[in-house]
């Protein structure tokens, strides 16, 4: 693999036929939400674009990423691009070690530096940098020589992009995201734990199709992809608005495919592409698993009050502080009452009798 | 304080300061109302206070039709919003789940769409209830602040609310962190003014109809 | 030199809060329907007298006084005190434009008795000296003559000379052991002395045995008026000494509303223990006794008449239906205005407003809501039971231009004897 040459080239290297090439384009527009009448362009940028340089940290991850990444079911054009780019440095997946696979990086720094992608999965951690180290390296300190000469960063999954799950209460690690550091260079977040392959491949190929990055939401992540929560394009969804729920997980609500809302489904408050795009090859999804949404491609959706609770319940001791609450307020109450009465006794008591020469206010 | 923190605020202990305030100013204001207490009737009694009290708790529902002739758009405004408001409250599913979390039971839901027609008629209904307290010579010249305040915590529940079901203006958590906070506001707000009247119309209808019917009047 | 002054006024209205006050302002939510059922607000459009409004001397001492935050409130400083200027401002409002009909306090969503809650401010009026001087008046005479109208005994035996005269029939006076001791108002005694006649003709007719008191004959109660709840109760008590005195198993209260309230419903609270007798109203007694099959009647009149019901006698004292089986005895013609019986309107000139000629003008202006109900049935002839109301309707049918005779129920009545039974 030259990196000179275009993704064009390197597809066509691979035995992708120009037909599966326009189909993927297709795809990629409709994902974009851009008009059919973009996929000649979009085929023609992408045929000409060169392979980008990336380099990949992985800082306090669990590999999940990598691995929805690279479980893809059968060779598809996503994991072609994937193939097609120059990832210069991951460190799961790399052959080189040590310090041969160091300067792998140092070097794809030097020869592309302004250029490279930086994708980052994993949250950093600041409360003593030796929790997470690489190469003897703190994980703070690799992040921000590596970002300086990046065109953009991919926070690639739910630690990257907001800490995720090392950053759950109680935090003990005391875990940032990429956002939180890197301030002075774009950053795509594709959060979810792990992301959706195929949202990953996209923002690949919207960099490299526009050379820019992609409209992203107020939380940083792809309108394309996170444009939608799961519970508006949810095949529950036609039970949630005739209010019909399971109630747990083995009742007939839960047998007849019925909303999950009432087992702690998040999907109204989770933006992601899963209701859509699904897992394992378009197999399904977790709600269609019978499983709620976790909601995890949001932030905290460690911390958001148990995976188990709607949404909407409280999450305190409501019965509980209602029982004192009225306890209180009837002592209260009574007191307060006996003090009025006994005011408004007092008054009738001292009442002054009125005469009829009481009547005319003359003094 | 991120999104979900502010979330999990809103639902949990601005929820139960909610709560404390709501119950216990209810009920402190409801004591003392009730202890203040009221003299014997010495009069030979014509009728039952009794009886007439509990008719009066029903009746005072529908005004004779003279009445509502002359005052049909305080009437009807007034049916639908007091309506929608408990269609809402009581039979959205979501809803129906926070009672069943608190009071443990439950009870059928209404389908999200006629949900979603309610809140648009009862906003609409407050939204003239507004305009007429403005316009109208005697509604103007009797608000005060608190008027204004407490249609302004009415309705902004249903305002929350139908933005957080359609998703509009703000990420879903915010918008239903916001709806629960616009909640605990009305809730806050509640045994200050005149929302009280949700409890103590009990009282006044029935020491009115009481009185009444102890002389053998139906009030 | 007169002790009436704020604080005793404010004082009076902390007296006056009782739990039915407490929930009534509680429970307001101002929606302003109880103008629509107040004729000083019909008839003029002027928000001012939207009922509730008349109350907010009185609502403001209970949100202060006895109302948890509203104490708080005023510990702060935050709330204003209830000021002499502002009850000079109300003044006019809770006497001038509120005859305590009660009408409001039937319209009221939340159920308040409006009413009640003027009858208990006035306490609070009379007593910080803003009551009106007409009213002062009246009961300065009830209290030291007998009669809001200075009637003195000596011109009631005139009239009953006059009545024995003409019609040769007998009035009893202080006759102990009779079964029924009837009462009169100043009005009936001055201006309408058929009533009397009428009494005697039909209790001759029906066999009843009566009496007058030489010392209380007067029924109407200026002190409940103005709200001077121990002057009331002294007028009250003349009649309950007379009562006990003659040994009457029943009191009669005449054609007045106001009288009827003051010792029907608040005599025995005023007096503070219950009545050894019972109290009826004139319209009660007949309709009884025809129930009985001793009233009986000849002829019917012929005009279309409707039947003003008195605010105190139907709507606040329960007496409905009576008057309609006695009217249905003499009438071919009766007819029904709209919303009479307990939602009659009243006619502008009860609860002490005809005592207040402050409040002449307004009276007579307001009775164009009368009007129009009687233009509603085109009545030829119009029967009540309160001689207050019927002054006063003969005095706005005149001002409105309107021929419409005003007839009483119980001479009506008696005009009607079957002459076999006497």
């Amino acid at each position: 693999m030259s990196k000179d040459e275009t993704l064009g080239e390197a597809l066509r290297r691979q035995g992708v036929t120009r037909r599966g090439f326009l189909k993927f384009c297709a795809a990629t527009a409709s994902m974009m939400a851009l008009p059919p009448s973009m996929v000649p362009a979009i085929a023609a940028a992408l045929e000409k674009a060169r392979r980008p340089s990336v380099i990949w940290l992985s800082f306090q991850e669990c590999t999940g990423c990598i691995e929805s990444l690279t479980r893809s079911h059968s060779p598809t054009v996503e994991g072609l691009i994937f193939d097609a780019i120059s990832l210069d440095y991951q460190h799961a997946l790399q052959a080189a070690a040590g310090s041969a696979a160091e300067a792998a990086r140092e070097t794809a720094m030097e020869e592309n530096y302004g250029k490279y992608i930086l994708i980052v999965d994993g949250s950093i951690p600041l409360a003593n940098p030796g929790y997470s180290t690489i190469a003897g390296i703190s994980n703070l300190a690799m992040l921000e020589e590596t970002a300086k000469g990046a065109a953009a960063v991919v926070s690639m999954g739910s630690c990257a992009a907001f800490g995720g799950i090392p950053k759950a209460k109680p935090n003990p690690t005391g875990a940032v995201s990429v956002g939180d550091i890197i301030k002075d260079k774009p950053i795509i977040n594709v959060p979810g734990c792990p992301p959706i392959p195929v949202v990953i491949t996209g923002v690949l190929a919207h960099f490299l199709i526009f050379g820019t990055i992609p409209e992203l939401d107020a939380l940083g992540r792809p309108m394309a992809y996170y444009g939608q929560s799961i519970h508006d394009r949810c095949y529950r969804r036609p039970f949630y608005d005739k209010g019909k729920f399971a109630n747990t997980f083995d009742d007939e609500g839960a047998k007849k495919g019925w909303c999950l809302y009432k087992l702690g489904c998040k999907g109204p408050t989770t933006y992601n592409a899963c209701a859509t795009t699904k897992w394992n090859d378009g197999t399904s999804f977790p709600i269609e698993a019978g499983h709620p949404c976790l909601g995890c491609s949001e932030p905290d959706f460690w911390d958001g009050g148990g995976f188990y609770k709607a949404i909407s319940t409280p999450t305190e001791d409501i019965p509980k502080a209602a029982i004192y609450a009225v306890g209180a307020g009837a002592a209260a109450g009574l007191a307060l009452g006996a003090l009025n009465r006994a005011k408004r006794d007092k008054a009738v008591a001292e009442h002054v009798k009125t005469t009829i020469d009481d009547l005319e206010k003359g003094d | 304080m991120s999104e979900t923190e502010f979330l999990l605020w809103v639902r949990g202990p601005a929820f139960q300061v909610a709560t404390i305030i709501f119950l216990l100013g209810v009920v402190v204001r409801i004591l003392e109302i009730l202890v203040l207490g009221r003299k014997p009737d010495l009069a030979e009694a014509r009728g039952s206070a009794v009886a007439g009290g509990l008719r009066a708790i029903i009746s005072r529902s529908f005004a004779e039709r003279a009445t509502l002739q002359r005052t049909a758009f305080t009437e009807v405004t007034g049916w639908i919003f007091h309506i929608g408001i408990f269609v809402i409250l009581l039979l959205f599913a979501p809803h129906i789940l926070l009672f069943e979390e608190v009071f443990g039971v439950s009870w059928p839901a209404l389908p999200t769409t006629v949900i979603d027609a309610t809140t648009i008629v009862t906003i609409i209904a407050l939204l003239a209830v507004l305009i007429h307290r403005i316009a109208n010579p005697v509604m103007r010249f009797l608000s005060r602040f608190q008027d204004y305040l407490v249609w302004l915590v009415t309705i902004l529940p249903l305002v929350t609310g139908y933005m957080a079901f359609h998703r509009i203006g703000l990420t879903p958590t915010m918008l239903i962190a916001v709806h629960i906070l616009s909640v605990e506001l009305l809730m806050v707000t509640f045994p200050f003014t005149k929302l009280m009247h949700a409890f103590t119309l009990f009282m006044s209808r029935y020491y009115d109809g009481a009185i009444a019917g102890y002389k053998g009047v139906n009030s | 030199m007169s002790g009436a002054s704020l604080e005793r006024g404010l004082h009076a209205f902390k007296e006056a809060i009782d739990a039915p006050v407490a929930s009534f302002f509680s429970s307001c939510v101002r929606c302003g329907l109880c103008a629509h059922a107040c004729l000083f607000y019909t008839e003029t459009g002027d928000p001012k007298y939207t009922p509730i409004h008349k109350l907010e001397p009185l609502r403001r001492v209970w949100q202060q006084e006895y109302s948890f935050w509203g104490r708080f409130a005023k510990a702060l400083g935050l709330s204003r005190p209830v000021s002499d200027d502002m009850l000079t401002e109300w003044e006019t409002l809770v006497y001038d434009s509120c005859t305590m009909c009660g009408r409001c306090s039937m319209v009221c969503p939340v159920g308040n008795d409006i009413a009640y809650m003027i009858r208990r401010m006035r306490e609070g009026m009379a007593a910080s000296g803003h009551a009106p001087q007409g009213l002062i008046g009246a009961t300065q005479r009830a209290v030291t003559i007998g009669s809001p109208m200075g009637v003195k005994l000596p011109a009631l035996q005139a009239q009953i000379r006059h009545i024995e005269q003409d019609t040769g029939l007998k009035i009893p006076m202080d006759v102990e052991g009779a079964d029924y001791l009837c009462l009169l108002s100043s009005m009936e005694i001055m201006n309408f002395p058929e009533y009397t006649e009428s009494l005697a003709k039909i209790f001759k007719h029906a066999g009843v045995s009566w009496t007058l008191s030489s010392e209380a004959f007067e029924a109407t109660n200026s002190g409940i008026q103005i709200g001077v709840s121990e002057i009331a109760a002294e007028l009250v008590q003349r009649i309950v000494d007379a009562a006990e005195k003659l040994k009457v198993k029943t009191v009669i209260s005449p054609e007045c509303g106001h009288a009827y309230m003051a010792i029907r419903w608040e005599g025995p609270n005023l007096i503070g223990k219950p009545f050894n007798f019972k109290v009826l109203h004139i319209l009660e007694v007949l309709d009884e006794l025809r129930e009985q099959g001793r009233l009986k009647t000849t002829g019917k009149e012929a005009q279309r008449l409707t039947y003003h019901d008195p605010c105190q006698i139907a709507r606040r004292g329960g007496v409905v239906q009576q008057p309609r089986n006695l009217l249905n005895m003499v009438a071919d013609d009766f007819v029904e205005m709209p919303e009479a019986g307990t939602m009659n309107w009243c006619c502008g000139a009860g609860g002490g407003v005809s005592s207040n000629e402050r409040a002449d003008e307004l009276r007579l202006k307001v009775f164009n809501r009368k009007k129009a109900q009687l233009d509603a049935v085109k009545a030829e002839g119009l029967v009540s039971a309160c001689s207050n109301c019927r002054i006063h309707l003969e005095e706005g049918l005149e001002e409105y231009h309107m021929d419409i005779p005003v007839l009483s129920l119980t001479e009506t009545i008696a005009e009607h004897l079957a002459e076999d039974k006497t």
